[in-house]
């Protein structure tokens, strides 16, 4: 219980000092924050924040699946079941293991990026502005 | 012009190349020093990425352990590459966001304790050093392989350079040269591949190659071929592997998860101006690696299909030319056992053809028949991939050095400008330390370097991740797991591979898990251990509860540096 209460307010925390920076994006952007309170404001950016990890999160799940299936699943535990097929010449199964999971590995850090730059994006928490 | 004088000429252009890059990029703070002043171009950054990656054993040996190993050489194609999904997608940005100099930085800011940073700088030297001595040790071969100098100038030539450019400018010298290493040591790759690939089956993209028909009129692809041959000499069939599953299984993902925790390959992802470009420069990174990575396995089955084709049961007198220039250097050998003048090849006990595993890149040139400058190429490429590594471990032994032991734990007044004389003088010890384990190899080094991987995914992974993505996570678990992983992952090594190396074998392994796959259950204990210890002791202070909230936000990144 401890434990979560100050979670909750090291979130609050961090909100706190970013208020400011987030104000002037949203100012930047030419878009209008609803009149609120100093508090309302903190509580909404705290669910925000609190959305965008979590949306992180269900991403990194999704995509590390993939990463788990075509190395470990395609290239290792089901390579001599699919050694049954063949794909432009080779056995499946020793092509996943040898061409297609390292392929899939770029593609999959590319996905990543292009997701995560929409989803910052959307809540605001982007570095596109801060290119020193 | 001889094969010999244009490798003088293209090893040395090389280095005049990396020098002259190293004098225009020289460090003039400690944060230039460190981490290249933080302004690296994410595609930049890529390209240095993969040749820090890339080491002589990559570039050298990879094609050549996978051409003996055929399917169980997997192992080092997704394990070595797997790990950059990981990093981008757990580390990369985080660590970047972060912003600060080393991967102990990290650890003993996140875990507020300099026993947990120390910690961390022992894990770093351990991993750093075992990787490096290999390093120069490249060099020094191909340097007596191609110019006929003695290792030991090879050696001493190689330190000159890395000195040069890492004493000098950092890793700012460091990235820079690293770039242009790169593109010297992919084209050197790529060339005698493609014209290979060609040669055997008129495809010209190696990848595709290997899965194509052979063009001798048989019909068979280059794998079913190769299949063949090597079952009716006695070996294994080429695309069936011999290890257990569940040892392929631990061997991958020790690789894996100690990819991505190697520092030098973490400290990379400190130098590029935003989140965001860290993730997409591990993208880049990896894209750079999977063309090396994904020609490599060609390369192994085109060199191994070719060398029975052209060796076995031909007379020794009609050998090709690269045999022979080859046996001068005890790489290839024959020994006639029965006297017929025939050479055989075969898995038995009436073999009579050696071969070592570096041939398989080394006379590559030679075997296809290319002109003196491609194997000119092939030197400066294997000289590139070796000092890029190099120069990347030195960099990150020496700013643990000047940085979190000096700076940040024993010494902590000495101003900004005696930090960068520090670690200018730590780079200086650092090379003068693996110049002499290149030209005295301890012999346990040969051994140990794939070793350097079990212990980064042992004890470094999971610390870090378990830092971003575990808010409780204290000290104390931290520490615990960390020593319990790196402690129990190096004992079963060293008895399996020093004290009692007899018994290593499948059934004596705990699990049925060889030493080099052991990392991976050494991780496991250590976030067991990590998250029970939490559990019991003491959450971390609101202020890190902080740090962990504002790591998690790209934003800000900018500002967070300039301090």
């Amino acid at each position: 219980m401890l434990r979560t209460k100050s979670e909750v307010k090291s979130v609050a925390g961090t909100i706190y000092r970013d208020v400011n920076m987030i104000e002037e994006i949203h100012h930047h952007q030419g878009e209008k924050l609803p009149p609120a309170t100093h508090h309302d404001q903190q509580v909404i950016l705290e669910k925000n924040l609190t959305t965008y990890w979590q949306s992180n999160l269900r991403l990194l799940a999704k995509l590390l699946s993939v990463w788990f299936l075509v190395s470990f699943g395609c290239g290792i535990v089901l390579a001599d079941w699919l050694d049954q097929f063949s794909f432009f010449g080779f056995k499946l199964g020793f092509w996943f293991a040898q061409q297609g999971a390292i392929y899939a590995f770029v593609a999959l850090i590319f996905i990543y990026s292009w997701r995560m730059k929409t989803l910052e994006r959307k809540f605001g928490v982007d570095d596109d502005e801060e290119n020193s | 012009m001889t094969t010999q004088i244009l490798t003088y000429l293209f090893v040395g252009a090389s280095f005049i190349l990396y020098i002259g890059i190293a004098i225009w990029s020289r460090a003039g703070s400690t944060k230039d020093f460190y981490v290249a002043g933080g302004g690296v171009h994410p595609v930049m950054n890529g390209m240095a990425t993969a040749a820090d990656w890339m080491s002589a054993a990559s570039f050298i040996s990879m094609a050549g352990i996978i051409s003996f190993m055929g399917r169980d050489g997997s192992v080092y194609l997704m394990g070595w590459t797997g790990g950059y999904v990981l990093l981008a997608l757990l580390l990369a940005p985080y660590l970047r966001k972060f912003g600060r100099f080393t991967v102990p930085d990290f650890i003993g800011e996140r875990y507020y304790s300099k026993g947990a940073r120390i910690v961390a700088v022992i894990c770093l030297i351990f991993i750093s050093f075992t990787y490096v001595a290999g390093q120069m040790r490249g060099v020094g071969i191909v340097f007596s392989r191609y110019l006929e100098i003695e290792v030991t100038t090879g050696v001493i030539i190689g330190m000159a350079v890395v000195f040069m450019y890492a004493v000098l400018g950092g890793m700012k010298g460091i990235t820079y040269t690293q770039v242009a290493q790169y593109c010297v040591l992919i084209f050197a790759y790529m060339v005698p591949a493609i014209f290979i690939s060609i040669m055997i089956t008129d495809n010209p993209i190696p990848q595709l190659g290997f899965g194509s028909e052979v063009n001798d009129g048989s019909g068979l692809s280059v794998l079913q071929k190769l299949d063949g041959v090597l079952m009716d000499l006695g070996f294994n069939a080429y695309t069936a592997g011999t290890k257990s599953t569940i040892d392929v299984f631990a061997i991958t993902a020790a690789l894996m998860f100690g990819t991505a925790g190697l520092p030098h390959v973490l400290v990379r992802f400190f130098t590029v101006p935003k989140v965001s470009d860290a993730r997409l420069s591990a993208g880049y990174a990896l894209v750079f690696i999977a063309i090396l990575y994904t020609t490599a396995p060609a390369v192994a089955s085109f060199a191994r299909l070719n060398l029975v084709d052209t060796v076995h049961n031909s007379s020794y007198e009609q050998a090709p030319q690269w045999f022979s220039n080859w046996e001068q250097t005890g790489l290839v050998g024959w020994e006639d056992k029965n006297d017929d003048g025939i050479m055989h090849y075969s898995a038995g006990s009436d073999n009579e053809v050696t071969v070592d595993r570096d041939i398989m890149v080394l006379a590559n040139p030679e075997i296809a028949n290319l002109a003196g400058w491609v194997i000119a190429l092939v030197a400066a490429g294997g000289v590139a991939a070796a000092l890029s590594t190099a120069a990347g471990l030195l960099l990150v032994i020496s700013s643990a050095i000047s940085h979190d032991v000096l700076k940040q734990t024993l010494m902590p007044n000495i101003s900004e400008k005696q930090e960068l004389f520090f670690a200018r003088l730590a780079a200086a010890v650092a090379v003068c330390v693996a110049g002499l384990f290149g030209i005295y190899p301890p012999a346990f080094v040969a051994q140990v370097v794939a070793f350097a991987f079990g212990l980064a995914a042992a004890s470094l992974f999971p610390a870090l991740v378990l830092g971003i993505f575990y808010k409780p996570m204290n000290k104390e678990g931290a520490i615990t797991g960390m020593l319990v992983g790196l402690i129990f992952t190096f004992s079963y090594i060293v008895y399996f591979k020093f004290v009692s190396p007899q018994l290593n074998t499948a059934e004596h392994w705990l699990f049925g898990i060889s030493p080099e796959g052991i990392g991976f259950i050494g991780m496991l204990l250590n976030i067991m251990c990590a998250l029970g210890i939490s559990k019991i002791t003491n959450p971390p202070p609101l202020e890190v509860q902080n740090l962990v909230d504002d790591i998690r936000i790209p934003a800000g990144a900018g500002i967070a540096h300039q301090h």
